[in-house]
Protein backbone atom coordinates (compact mmCIF):
# COMPACT_ATOMS: atom_id res chain seq x y z
CA UNK A 1 0.00 0.00 0.00
CA UNK A 2 2.42 2.74 1.27
CA UNK A 3 5.12 1.53 -2.02
CA UNK A 4 1.60 1.96 -4.66
CA UNK A 5 1.04 5.02 -3.21
CA UNK A 6 4.95 6.55 -3.31
CA UNK A 7 4.81 4.87 -6.87
CA UNK A 8 1.57 6.87 -7.64
CA UNK A 9 3.72 9.94 -6.41
CA UNK A 10 6.45 9.42 -8.76
CA UNK A 11 4.59 8.72 -11.68
CA UNK A 12 2.67 11.63 -11.30
CA UNK A 13 6.03 13.85 -11.88
CA UNK A 14 6.28 14.95 -8.51
CA UNK A 15 9.82 15.56 -6.76
CA UNK A 16 9.67 12.90 -3.71
CA UNK A 17 10.94 16.07 -1.31
CA UNK A 18 9.05 14.43 1.87
CA UNK A 19 11.48 11.95 3.28
CA UNK A 20 10.55 8.58 3.25
CA UNK A 21 8.45 7.42 6.28
CA UNK A 22 10.49 7.23 9.45
CA UNK A 23 10.22 4.15 11.05
CA UNK A 24 9.04 5.23 14.60
CA UNK A 25 11.87 5.75 17.21
CA UNK A 26 9.59 3.55 19.45
CA UNK A 27 7.10 1.21 18.90
CA UNK A 28 5.15 -1.48 21.44
CA UNK A 29 2.83 -4.10 21.02
CA UNK A 30 1.14 -6.11 23.33
CA UNK A 31 2.98 -5.07 26.55
CA UNK A 32 2.20 -6.69 29.50
CA UNK A 33 4.01 -5.91 32.83
CA UNK A 34 2.92 -6.71 36.32
CA UNK A 35 4.69 -6.13 39.38
CA UNK A 36 2.43 -8.91 42.03
CA UNK A 37 -1.00 -10.51 40.47
CA UNK A 38 -2.18 -6.84 39.04
CA UNK A 39 -1.04 -6.35 36.10
CA UNK A 40 0.83 -2.43 35.95
CA UNK A 41 0.57 -2.45 32.09
CA UNK A 42 -1.77 -4.76 30.13
CA UNK A 43 -1.49 -5.02 26.34
CA UNK A 44 -0.10 -1.72 25.59
CA UNK A 45 0.43 -0.71 21.85
CA UNK A 46 1.88 2.67 21.02
CA UNK A 47 4.00 3.83 17.97
CA UNK A 48 5.55 7.65 19.19
CA UNK A 49 6.29 9.50 16.30
CA UNK A 50 9.84 10.05 14.76
CA UNK A 51 11.03 13.71 15.67
CA UNK A 52 8.33 14.50 18.08
CA UNK A 53 8.15 15.51 21.62
CA UNK A 54 5.76 12.99 23.38
CA UNK A 55 3.81 13.10 26.28
CA UNK A 56 3.06 9.80 28.29
CA UNK A 57 -0.17 10.76 30.72
CA UNK A 58 -2.41 9.14 33.48
CA UNK A 59 -2.99 9.33 36.52
CA UNK A 60 -0.84 7.83 39.65
CA UNK A 61 -0.30 4.40 39.18
CA UNK A 62 -1.29 4.19 35.55
CA UNK A 63 1.82 2.55 34.36
CA UNK A 64 3.40 5.45 33.03
CA UNK A 65 6.98 5.03 33.95
CA UNK A 66 5.95 1.08 33.83
CA UNK A 67 5.92 1.60 30.34
CA UNK A 68 8.94 3.28 29.74
CA UNK A 69 10.96 1.23 31.92
CA UNK A 70 9.68 -2.23 30.07
CA UNK A 71 10.32 -0.53 26.92
CA UNK A 72 14.11 -0.04 27.65
CA UNK A 73 14.12 -3.43 29.28
CA UNK A 74 14.94 -1.78 32.62
CA UNK A 75 12.42 -4.01 34.11
CA UNK A 76 11.06 -7.41 32.63
CA UNK A 77 8.20 -7.80 30.63
CA UNK A 78 5.40 -10.27 31.02
CA UNK A 79 4.91 -10.53 27.20
CA UNK A 80 4.23 -8.24 24.15
CA UNK A 81 7.54 -6.62 21.74
CA UNK A 82 9.62 -3.38 21.45
CA UNK A 83 11.23 -1.99 18.35
CA UNK A 84 13.72 0.81 18.72
CA UNK A 85 13.90 2.49 15.30
CA UNK A 86 12.58 -0.44 13.74
CA UNK A 87 15.18 -2.87 15.78
CA UNK A 88 15.19 -5.03 19.16
CA UNK A 89 16.24 -2.85 21.59
CA UNK A 90 19.28 -4.48 22.58
CA UNK A 91 20.49 -3.60 19.17
CA UNK A 92 19.34 -0.18 19.56
CA UNK A 93 21.13 0.53 22.96
CA UNK A 94 23.43 2.90 21.35
CA UNK A 95 20.69 5.48 20.02
CA UNK A 96 19.09 5.57 23.22
CA UNK A 97 19.37 8.43 26.28
CA UNK A 98 17.55 7.33 29.14
CA UNK A 99 16.78 9.84 31.99
CA UNK A 100 15.59 8.06 35.34
CA UNK A 101 13.37 9.93 37.59
CA UNK A 102 15.55 11.44 39.96
CA UNK A 103 13.89 9.91 43.10
CA UNK A 104 15.12 6.63 41.98
CA UNK A 105 18.59 7.04 43.35
CA UNK A 106 20.78 7.63 46.34
CA UNK A 107 22.22 11.09 46.04
CA UNK A 108 24.42 10.75 48.88
CA UNK A 109 26.70 8.37 46.66
CA UNK A 110 30.20 9.63 46.89
CA UNK A 111 30.77 11.22 43.25
CA UNK A 112 30.87 14.76 41.55
CA UNK A 113 29.18 16.08 38.89
CA UNK A 114 31.24 15.60 35.99
CA UNK A 115 31.79 11.90 36.97
CA UNK A 116 27.76 11.20 36.97
CA UNK A 117 27.83 13.07 33.26
CA UNK A 118 30.84 10.69 32.31
CA UNK A 119 28.47 7.58 33.10
CA UNK A 120 26.82 9.24 30.27
CA UNK A 121 29.93 7.78 28.10
CA UNK A 122 30.25 4.36 29.39
CA UNK A 123 28.95 2.85 26.74
CA UNK A 124 31.91 4.26 24.33
CA UNK A 125 34.49 3.61 26.35
CA UNK A 126 33.83 0.49 27.81
CA UNK A 127 35.11 -1.48 31.02
CA UNK A 128 38.49 0.39 30.54
CA UNK A 129 39.13 2.61 27.32
CA UNK A 130 40.66 5.20 28.55
CA UNK A 131 38.74 8.50 29.58
CA UNK A 132 40.17 11.07 27.30
CA UNK A 133 40.58 14.94 27.26
CA UNK A 134 38.44 15.43 24.76
CA UNK A 135 35.78 12.95 26.02
CA UNK A 136 35.66 15.15 29.07
CA UNK A 137 35.56 18.06 27.62
CA UNK A 138 32.47 16.62 26.07
CA UNK A 139 31.22 16.35 29.15
CA UNK A 140 31.55 19.45 30.65
CA UNK A 141 30.07 20.97 27.37
CA UNK A 142 26.61 19.12 28.29
CA UNK A 143 26.98 20.67 31.71
CA UNK A 144 27.39 23.83 29.82
CA UNK A 145 24.25 23.36 27.70
CA UNK A 146 22.30 22.99 31.43
CA UNK A 147 23.69 25.61 32.92
CA UNK A 148 25.83 23.75 35.32
CA UNK A 149 29.18 24.99 34.02
CA UNK A 150 30.07 26.06 37.89
CA UNK A 151 29.37 22.78 39.44
CA UNK A 152 31.49 20.28 37.44
CA UNK A 153 33.30 18.73 40.94
CA UNK A 154 30.62 19.62 43.43
CA UNK A 155 29.68 16.38 45.30
CA UNK A 156 26.09 15.27 44.09
CA UNK A 157 24.32 15.51 47.68
CA UNK A 158 25.29 19.28 47.58
CA UNK A 159 22.89 20.20 45.05
CA UNK A 160 19.25 21.24 44.57
CA UNK A 161 16.44 19.45 42.94
CA UNK A 162 16.14 21.17 40.26
CA UNK A 163 20.32 21.07 39.85
CA UNK A 164 20.22 17.29 40.32
CA UNK A 165 17.93 17.05 37.40
CA UNK A 166 19.83 18.49 35.14
CA UNK A 167 22.79 16.92 35.58
CA UNK A 168 20.64 14.18 34.91
CA UNK A 169 19.79 15.36 31.74
CA UNK A 170 23.70 16.33 30.82
CA UNK A 171 23.80 12.90 31.11
CA UNK A 172 21.96 11.72 28.68
CA UNK A 173 23.27 14.41 26.87
CA UNK A 174 26.42 12.89 26.41
CA UNK A 175 25.04 9.84 25.45
CA UNK A 176 24.64 11.58 21.94
CA UNK A 177 21.11 9.36 21.38
CA UNK A 178 18.78 9.72 18.96
CA UNK A 179 15.97 8.94 20.81
CA UNK A 180 15.49 10.71 24.46
CA UNK A 181 13.53 8.55 26.94
CA UNK A 182 12.73 10.83 30.19
CA UNK A 183 10.56 10.29 33.27
CA UNK A 184 9.34 13.00 35.18
CA UNK A 185 11.88 15.47 33.89
CA UNK A 186 9.93 17.97 35.57
CA UNK A 187 9.05 16.63 38.95
CA UNK A 188 10.00 19.17 41.74
CA UNK A 189 12.18 21.72 40.37
CA UNK A 190 12.28 24.98 40.53
CA UNK A 191 11.05 27.48 37.34
CA UNK A 192 13.96 28.13 36.26
CA UNK A 193 15.08 24.10 35.71
CA UNK A 194 12.00 23.57 33.77
CA UNK A 195 12.45 26.61 31.16
CA UNK A 196 16.55 25.61 31.26
CA UNK A 197 15.26 21.45 30.77
CA UNK A 198 12.43 22.57 27.98
CA UNK A 199 15.21 24.99 25.84
CA UNK A 200 17.47 21.69 25.87
CA UNK A 201 14.60 19.32 24.98
CA UNK A 202 13.41 22.16 22.62
CA UNK A 203 16.85 22.48 21.17
CA UNK A 204 17.19 18.21 20.64
CA UNK A 205 13.78 18.04 18.89
CA UNK A 206 14.77 20.75 16.16
CA UNK A 207 18.45 18.91 15.74
CA UNK A 208 15.89 16.34 14.69
CA UNK A 209 15.85 13.54 17.60
CA UNK A 210 12.66 12.37 19.17
CA UNK A 211 11.85 12.46 22.71
CA UNK A 212 9.63 10.82 24.95
CA UNK A 213 8.63 12.41 28.62
CA UNK A 214 6.67 10.93 31.23
CA UNK A 215 4.70 14.11 32.29
CA UNK A 216 2.35 15.31 35.57
CA UNK A 217 1.52 18.61 34.90
CA UNK A 218 -1.46 18.86 32.19
CA UNK A 219 -1.30 22.40 32.52
CA UNK A 220 1.73 22.64 30.25
CA UNK A 221 1.23 19.33 28.05
CA UNK A 222 -0.13 21.65 24.60
CA UNK A 223 2.75 24.43 25.43
CA UNK A 224 5.40 21.19 25.62
CA UNK A 225 4.33 18.01 23.74
CA UNK A 226 3.58 17.18 20.43
CA UNK A 227 1.97 13.83 20.74
CA UNK A 228 0.20 12.71 23.82
CA UNK A 229 -0.11 8.98 24.78
CA UNK A 230 -2.79 8.27 27.73
CA UNK A 231 -2.59 5.02 29.53
CA UNK A 232 -4.23 3.97 32.14
CA UNK A 233 -3.30 0.56 32.88
CA UNK A 234 -4.75 -0.28 29.29
CA UNK A 235 -4.24 2.33 26.57
CA UNK A 236 -6.63 5.27 26.21
CA UNK A 237 -5.42 7.51 23.75
CA UNK A 238 -2.21 8.64 21.13
CA UNK A 239 -2.46 10.90 18.46
CA UNK A 240 -1.33 14.73 18.36
CA UNK A 241 -2.21 17.00 21.12
CA UNK A 242 -4.00 18.79 18.85
CA UNK A 243 -6.81 16.00 18.63
CA UNK A 244 -6.18 13.46 20.91
CA UNK A 245 -5.74 15.59 24.25
CA UNK A 246 -9.44 15.83 25.01
CA UNK A 247 -11.29 16.53 27.98
CA UNK A 248 -12.88 13.06 27.26
CA UNK A 249 -9.94 11.29 26.75
CA UNK A 250 -8.80 12.74 30.21
CA UNK A 251 -11.63 11.92 31.83
CA UNK A 252 -11.32 8.23 30.47
CA UNK A 253 -7.63 7.86 31.63
CA UNK A 254 -8.08 9.79 34.92
CA UNK A 255 -11.81 7.77 35.71
CA UNK A 256 -13.67 10.92 36.87
CA UNK A 257 -10.73 11.65 39.07
CA UNK A 258 -10.19 15.44 37.74
CA UNK A 259 -12.09 18.13 38.90
CA UNK A 260 -14.04 19.63 35.90
CA UNK A 261 -13.21 23.42 36.83
CA UNK A 262 -9.95 21.68 36.35
CA UNK A 263 -10.41 20.49 33.00
CA UNK A 264 -11.66 23.53 31.62
CA UNK A 265 -8.62 25.49 32.58
CA UNK A 266 -6.46 23.38 30.59
CA UNK A 267 -6.29 24.67 26.67
CA UNK A 268 -7.37 21.65 25.55
CA UNK A 269 -7.86 19.85 21.98
CA UNK A 270 -11.05 21.58 19.75
CA UNK A 271 -14.19 19.73 20.13
CA UNK A 272 -13.52 18.79 23.54
CA UNK B 1 63.73 -8.59 66.46
CA UNK B 2 64.62 -9.16 62.97
CA UNK B 3 64.68 -13.12 63.02
CA UNK B 4 61.98 -13.28 65.72
CA UNK B 5 60.14 -11.05 63.92
CA UNK B 6 60.06 -13.08 60.54
CA UNK B 7 59.58 -16.39 62.53
CA UNK B 8 56.88 -15.17 64.82
CA UNK B 9 54.98 -11.89 63.29
CA UNK B 10 55.87 -11.33 59.80
CA UNK B 11 53.26 -14.25 58.43
CA UNK B 12 50.09 -13.58 60.80
CA UNK B 13 50.50 -10.16 60.11
CA UNK B 14 50.92 -10.38 56.69
CA UNK B 15 47.85 -12.55 56.26
CA UNK B 16 45.82 -10.06 58.97
CA UNK B 17 46.54 -7.52 56.25
CA UNK B 18 45.45 -9.59 53.46
CA UNK B 19 42.13 -10.61 54.91
CA UNK B 20 41.31 -7.17 56.15
CA UNK B 21 42.05 -5.91 52.42
CA UNK B 22 40.04 -9.15 50.55
CA UNK B 23 37.21 -8.01 53.20
CA UNK B 24 37.08 -4.40 52.74
CA UNK B 25 37.49 -4.18 48.48
CA UNK B 26 34.16 -5.35 47.75
CA UNK B 27 32.58 -4.26 51.80
CA UNK B 28 32.82 -0.82 50.00
CA UNK B 29 30.39 -1.53 47.11
CA UNK B 30 28.30 -3.96 49.59
CA UNK B 31 27.62 -0.71 51.44
CA UNK B 32 26.81 1.73 49.43
CA UNK B 33 23.89 -0.89 47.89
CA UNK B 34 22.65 -1.00 51.44
CA UNK B 35 23.52 -4.83 51.64
CA UNK B 36 26.15 -4.50 54.05
CA UNK B 37 24.71 -7.28 56.04
CA UNK B 38 25.08 -9.55 52.96
CA UNK B 39 28.81 -9.69 54.00
CA UNK B 40 27.62 -10.38 57.61
CA UNK B 41 25.80 -13.45 56.36
CA UNK B 42 28.13 -14.86 54.61
CA UNK B 43 30.55 -14.57 57.37
CA UNK B 44 27.78 -16.67 59.77
CA UNK B 45 26.66 -19.34 56.98
CA UNK B 46 30.34 -20.14 55.86
CA UNK B 47 30.26 -22.20 59.57
CA UNK B 48 27.80 -24.53 58.45
CA UNK B 49 29.02 -25.73 55.20
CA UNK B 50 32.43 -25.76 56.63
CA UNK B 51 31.61 -28.50 59.30
CA UNK B 52 28.94 -30.29 57.18
CA UNK B 53 32.75 -30.60 54.55
CA UNK B 54 34.85 -31.94 57.63
CA UNK B 55 32.28 -34.07 58.73
CA UNK B 56 32.10 -35.24 55.41
CA UNK B 57 35.34 -35.92 54.26
CA UNK B 58 36.69 -36.26 57.53
CA UNK B 59 39.51 -33.38 57.23
CA UNK B 60 39.79 -29.91 57.46
CA UNK B 61 41.60 -29.02 54.05
CA UNK B 62 40.41 -26.18 51.97
CA UNK B 63 39.14 -27.49 48.76
CA UNK B 64 36.16 -29.12 50.86
CA UNK B 65 36.10 -26.24 53.19
CA UNK B 66 35.40 -23.78 49.95
CA UNK B 67 32.68 -26.01 48.37
CA UNK B 68 30.79 -26.40 51.87
CA UNK B 69 30.89 -23.22 52.29
CA UNK B 70 29.79 -22.16 48.92
CA UNK B 71 27.02 -25.04 49.34
CA UNK B 72 26.15 -23.17 52.64
CA UNK B 73 26.44 -19.85 50.68
CA UNK B 74 23.71 -21.14 48.18
CA UNK B 75 21.20 -22.70 50.80
CA UNK B 76 21.11 -19.63 53.00
CA UNK B 77 20.43 -17.49 49.65
CA UNK B 78 17.56 -19.84 48.75
CA UNK B 79 16.58 -19.64 52.38
CA UNK B 80 16.52 -15.72 52.31
CA UNK B 81 14.69 -15.30 49.11
CA UNK B 82 12.05 -18.02 49.74
CA UNK B 83 11.49 -16.34 53.31
CA UNK B 84 11.27 -13.30 51.70
CA UNK B 85 8.98 -13.98 48.94
CA UNK B 86 6.46 -16.69 51.24
CA UNK B 87 6.51 -14.59 54.87
CA UNK B 88 6.28 -11.25 52.69
CA UNK B 89 9.32 -10.40 55.10
CA UNK B 90 11.56 -7.21 54.59
CA UNK B 91 14.87 -8.45 52.86
CA UNK B 92 16.77 -7.53 56.40
CA UNK B 93 14.63 -9.26 58.33
CA UNK B 94 14.77 -12.58 56.17
CA UNK B 95 18.93 -12.11 55.99
CA UNK B 96 19.07 -11.88 59.85
CA UNK B 97 16.70 -15.03 60.24
CA UNK B 98 18.53 -17.11 57.53
CA UNK B 99 22.01 -16.26 58.81
CA UNK B 100 21.85 -16.21 62.41
CA UNK B 101 19.89 -20.05 62.32
CA UNK B 102 22.39 -21.42 60.06
CA UNK B 103 25.00 -20.27 62.25
CA UNK B 104 23.19 -21.38 65.35
CA UNK B 105 23.14 -25.08 63.13
CA UNK B 106 26.76 -24.70 62.94
CA UNK B 107 27.71 -24.28 66.12
CA UNK B 108 25.57 -27.16 67.04
CA UNK B 109 26.54 -29.71 64.36
CA UNK B 110 30.25 -28.14 65.69
CA UNK B 111 29.72 -29.55 69.40
CA UNK B 112 27.63 -32.70 68.39
CA UNK B 113 31.15 -33.71 65.88
CA UNK B 114 33.97 -35.41 67.48
CA UNK B 115 36.85 -32.66 66.34
CA UNK B 116 39.01 -33.15 69.17
CA UNK B 117 41.76 -34.65 66.59
CA UNK B 118 41.46 -31.32 64.74
CA UNK B 119 41.90 -28.07 64.86
CA UNK B 120 37.94 -27.15 64.25
CA UNK B 121 35.94 -25.84 66.94
CA UNK B 122 33.54 -22.66 67.81
CA UNK B 123 36.49 -20.80 69.46
CA UNK B 124 38.79 -21.34 66.22
CA UNK B 125 35.49 -20.54 64.06
CA UNK B 126 35.03 -16.87 65.70
CA UNK B 127 38.82 -15.90 66.22
CA UNK B 128 40.70 -17.88 63.73
CA UNK B 129 44.62 -18.95 64.79
CA UNK B 130 46.69 -16.16 63.35
CA UNK B 131 49.18 -16.36 66.12
CA UNK B 132 49.92 -19.93 65.45
CA UNK B 133 50.52 -19.14 61.95
CA UNK B 134 54.30 -18.75 62.52
CA UNK B 135 56.81 -19.06 60.42
CA UNK B 136 58.86 -22.28 61.89
CA UNK B 137 62.17 -22.24 59.03
CA UNK B 138 62.14 -18.51 59.34
CA UNK B 139 65.74 -17.48 60.38
CA UNK B 140 65.79 -13.74 59.31
CA UNK B 141 64.75 -11.65 56.27
CA UNK B 142 67.09 -13.49 54.25
CA UNK B 143 64.84 -16.85 54.61
CA UNK B 144 62.63 -14.73 52.24
CA UNK B 145 64.94 -15.21 49.49
CA UNK B 146 65.61 -19.08 50.72
CA UNK B 147 63.43 -21.53 48.19
CA UNK B 148 63.41 -24.53 51.43
CA UNK B 149 62.49 -21.64 53.48
CA UNK B 150 59.66 -20.26 51.63
CA UNK B 151 58.54 -23.71 50.65
CA UNK B 152 57.53 -24.22 54.62
CA UNK B 153 55.64 -20.51 54.44
CA UNK B 154 52.00 -21.69 56.22
CA UNK B 155 49.94 -22.33 53.11
CA UNK B 156 47.00 -19.80 54.71
CA UNK B 157 49.09 -16.96 53.49
CA UNK B 158 49.30 -18.20 49.82
CA UNK B 159 45.54 -18.60 49.75
CA UNK B 160 44.75 -15.62 51.35
CA UNK B 161 47.42 -13.43 49.25
CA UNK B 162 46.34 -14.93 45.80
CA UNK B 163 42.29 -14.12 47.23
CA UNK B 164 43.25 -10.46 48.05
CA UNK B 165 45.45 -10.18 44.83
CA UNK B 166 41.68 -11.36 42.75
CA UNK B 167 40.22 -8.48 44.68
CA UNK B 168 42.17 -5.63 43.90
CA UNK B 169 42.38 -6.70 39.90
CA UNK B 170 38.49 -7.50 39.84
CA UNK B 171 37.71 -4.18 41.34
CA UNK B 172 40.04 -2.47 39.16
CA UNK B 173 38.42 -4.20 36.05
CA UNK B 174 35.09 -3.86 36.66
CA UNK B 175 35.08 -0.32 38.67
CA UNK B 176 32.88 1.43 36.02
CA UNK B 177 30.26 -1.27 36.14
CA UNK B 178 30.40 -1.47 39.77
CA UNK B 179 30.31 2.27 40.37
CA UNK B 180 27.00 2.84 37.88
CA UNK B 181 25.57 0.09 38.73
CA UNK B 182 25.78 0.82 42.43
CA UNK B 183 24.68 4.27 41.94
CA UNK B 184 22.01 4.16 39.37
CA UNK B 185 20.64 0.56 38.63
CA UNK B 186 18.41 1.50 36.24
CA UNK B 187 20.62 3.58 34.11
CA UNK B 188 23.03 1.43 34.33
CA UNK B 189 20.21 -1.71 32.96
CA UNK B 190 19.44 1.03 30.09
CA UNK B 191 23.00 0.97 29.29
CA UNK B 192 22.54 -3.07 28.51
CA UNK B 193 25.34 -3.56 31.49
CA UNK B 194 24.42 -7.02 32.77
CA UNK B 195 23.55 -5.54 36.50
CA UNK B 196 21.89 -8.54 37.97
CA UNK B 197 25.22 -10.34 37.00
CA UNK B 198 27.57 -7.65 38.17
CA UNK B 199 25.49 -7.79 41.96
CA UNK B 200 25.55 -11.44 41.81
CA UNK B 201 29.46 -11.08 40.80
CA UNK B 202 30.04 -8.62 43.81
CA UNK B 203 28.22 -11.30 46.15
CA UNK B 204 29.85 -14.27 45.03
CA UNK B 205 33.68 -12.13 45.23
CA UNK B 206 32.67 -11.08 48.56
CA UNK B 207 32.04 -14.90 49.67
CA UNK B 208 35.40 -15.98 48.33
CA UNK B 209 36.84 -13.13 50.78
CA UNK B 210 35.08 -14.55 53.00
CA UNK B 211 35.39 -18.04 53.04
CA UNK B 212 39.45 -17.50 52.50
CA UNK B 213 39.48 -15.01 55.37
CA UNK B 214 37.87 -17.10 57.57
CA UNK B 215 40.08 -20.27 57.23
CA UNK B 216 42.62 -18.01 58.45
CA UNK B 217 41.19 -15.54 60.46
CA UNK B 218 37.87 -16.37 61.92
CA UNK B 219 34.72 -15.39 61.49
CA UNK B 220 34.78 -11.67 63.60
CA UNK B 221 37.57 -10.44 61.05
CA UNK B 222 35.33 -10.84 58.00
CA UNK B 223 32.27 -9.50 59.75
CA UNK B 224 34.35 -6.47 60.96
CA UNK B 225 36.14 -5.63 57.89
CA UNK B 226 33.39 -5.94 55.24
CA UNK B 227 31.98 -2.88 56.81
CA UNK B 228 33.77 -1.06 59.23
CA UNK B 229 37.18 0.22 57.20
CA UNK B 230 34.70 1.07 54.10
CA UNK B 231 32.17 2.88 56.36
CA UNK B 232 35.19 5.05 57.96
CA UNK B 233 36.21 5.55 54.83
CA UNK B 234 33.22 7.33 53.62
CA UNK B 235 33.03 9.89 56.21
CA UNK B 236 36.55 10.73 55.13
CA UNK B 237 35.64 12.19 51.29
CA UNK B 238 33.30 12.39 48.86
CA UNK B 239 35.02 10.62 46.09
CA UNK B 240 34.25 6.61 44.98
CA UNK B 241 38.13 6.18 44.25
CA UNK B 242 39.35 8.14 47.65
CA UNK B 243 37.10 6.39 49.52
CA UNK B 244 38.10 2.78 48.26
CA UNK B 245 41.67 3.70 48.64
CA UNK B 246 40.65 5.02 52.42
CA UNK B 247 39.31 1.77 52.98
CA UNK B 248 42.47 -0.23 51.94
CA UNK B 249 44.54 2.36 54.54
CA UNK B 250 42.09 1.37 57.46
CA UNK B 251 42.10 -2.10 56.71
CA UNK B 252 45.65 -2.40 56.59
CA UNK B 253 45.86 0.26 59.51
CA UNK B 254 43.29 -2.32 61.46
CA UNK B 255 45.45 -5.19 60.76
CA UNK B 256 48.99 -4.11 61.72
CA UNK B 257 47.58 -2.11 65.28
CA UNK B 258 44.88 -4.68 66.01
CA UNK B 259 47.99 -7.49 65.45
CA UNK B 260 50.40 -5.26 67.94
CA UNK B 261 47.87 -4.34 70.70
CA UNK B 262 46.92 -7.91 70.74
CA UNK B 263 50.35 -9.28 71.34
CA UNK B 264 52.08 -6.72 73.06
CA UNK B 265 49.15 -4.04 74.40
CA UNK B 266 48.41 -6.29 77.68
CA UNK B 267 52.15 -6.43 78.74
CA UNK B 268 51.77 -2.45 78.99
CA UNK B 269 49.08 -2.65 80.96
CA UNK B 270 50.73 -5.35 83.25
CA UNK B 271 48.85 -8.23 82.10
CA UNK B 272 50.88 -11.41 81.15
CA UNK B 273 49.10 -13.14 77.99
CA UNK B 274 48.57 -11.34 74.98
CA UNK B 275 44.59 -11.57 74.02
CA UNK B 276 43.72 -13.17 70.27
CA UNK B 277 45.02 -10.87 67.64
CA UNK B 278 41.97 -11.12 65.48
CA UNK B 279 39.23 -10.24 67.77
CA UNK B 280 41.57 -7.25 68.41
CA UNK B 281 42.36 -6.40 65.07
CA UNK B 282 38.23 -6.25 64.72
CA UNK B 283 38.25 -4.18 68.02
CA UNK B 284 40.73 -1.59 66.61
CA UNK B 285 39.04 -1.72 63.09
CA UNK B 286 35.69 -0.47 65.10
CA UNK B 287 37.42 2.47 66.79
CA UNK B 288 38.80 3.50 63.66
CA UNK B 289 35.14 4.23 62.47
CA UNK B 290 34.63 5.26 65.99
CA UNK B 291 37.17 8.17 65.22
CA UNK B 292 36.27 9.05 61.57
CA UNK B 293 32.64 9.47 63.29
CA UNK B 294 33.50 12.21 65.63
CA UNK B 295 36.56 13.80 63.51
CA UNK B 296 36.42 12.95 59.79
CA UNK B 297 35.79 15.81 57.74
CA UNK B 298 32.52 14.53 55.83
CA UNK B 299 30.16 13.74 58.36
CA UNK B 300 27.90 16.09 58.42
CA UNK B 301 27.04 16.19 54.15
CA UNK B 302 23.30 15.70 54.40
CA UNK B 303 22.91 19.05 56.47
CA UNK B 304 25.19 20.77 54.16
CA UNK B 305 22.98 19.64 51.15
CA UNK B 306 20.17 20.95 52.93
CA UNK B 307 21.30 24.18 53.54
CA UNK B 308 22.55 24.61 50.16
CA UNK B 309 19.51 23.61 48.80
CA UNK B 310 17.04 25.99 51.04
CA UNK B 311 19.43 29.13 50.30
Amino acid sequence: MVNAALDLAATDGQTVSRPAPETSPLAVRGLTVSYGEKPAIFSVDATFPANAMAAIIGPNGAGKSTLLKAALGVIPRLSGEVAVFGKPVESARDRIAYVPQRASVDWDFPTTVIDVVMMGLYRRVGLLGRLTQSLHAQAQECLDRVGMADFTHRQIGQLSGGQQQRVFLARALAQDADLYLLDEPFAGVDAATERAIIDVLKSLKAAGKALISVHHDLATVTDYFDHVFLINVRKIAEGPVQTTFTGENLNAAYGGRLAATHIDQLQLAAGA
Amino acid sequence: MGSEFVQLSLTPLLIGIFASVACALPGNFLILRRQALIGDAISHVVLPGIVVAFLVTGVVAAIPMLIGAAGAAVVAVILIEAIKRLGRIEPGAAMGVTFTTLFAAGVLLLEQSDTSTVHLDVEHALMGNLESLIWFKAQGWHSLLDPVALAALPHELGRIAVVCAAMIVLTVIFWRWLKISTFDEGFAEALGLPTSAIGLGLVIAAAVAAVAAFDAVGSIIVIAMFICPPAAARLMTNQLKAQVLWSVVFAVLSAVLGYVFAGYGPLWFGGENAVSAAGMIAAVSGLILALACLFAPHRTRIGVAKEEATA
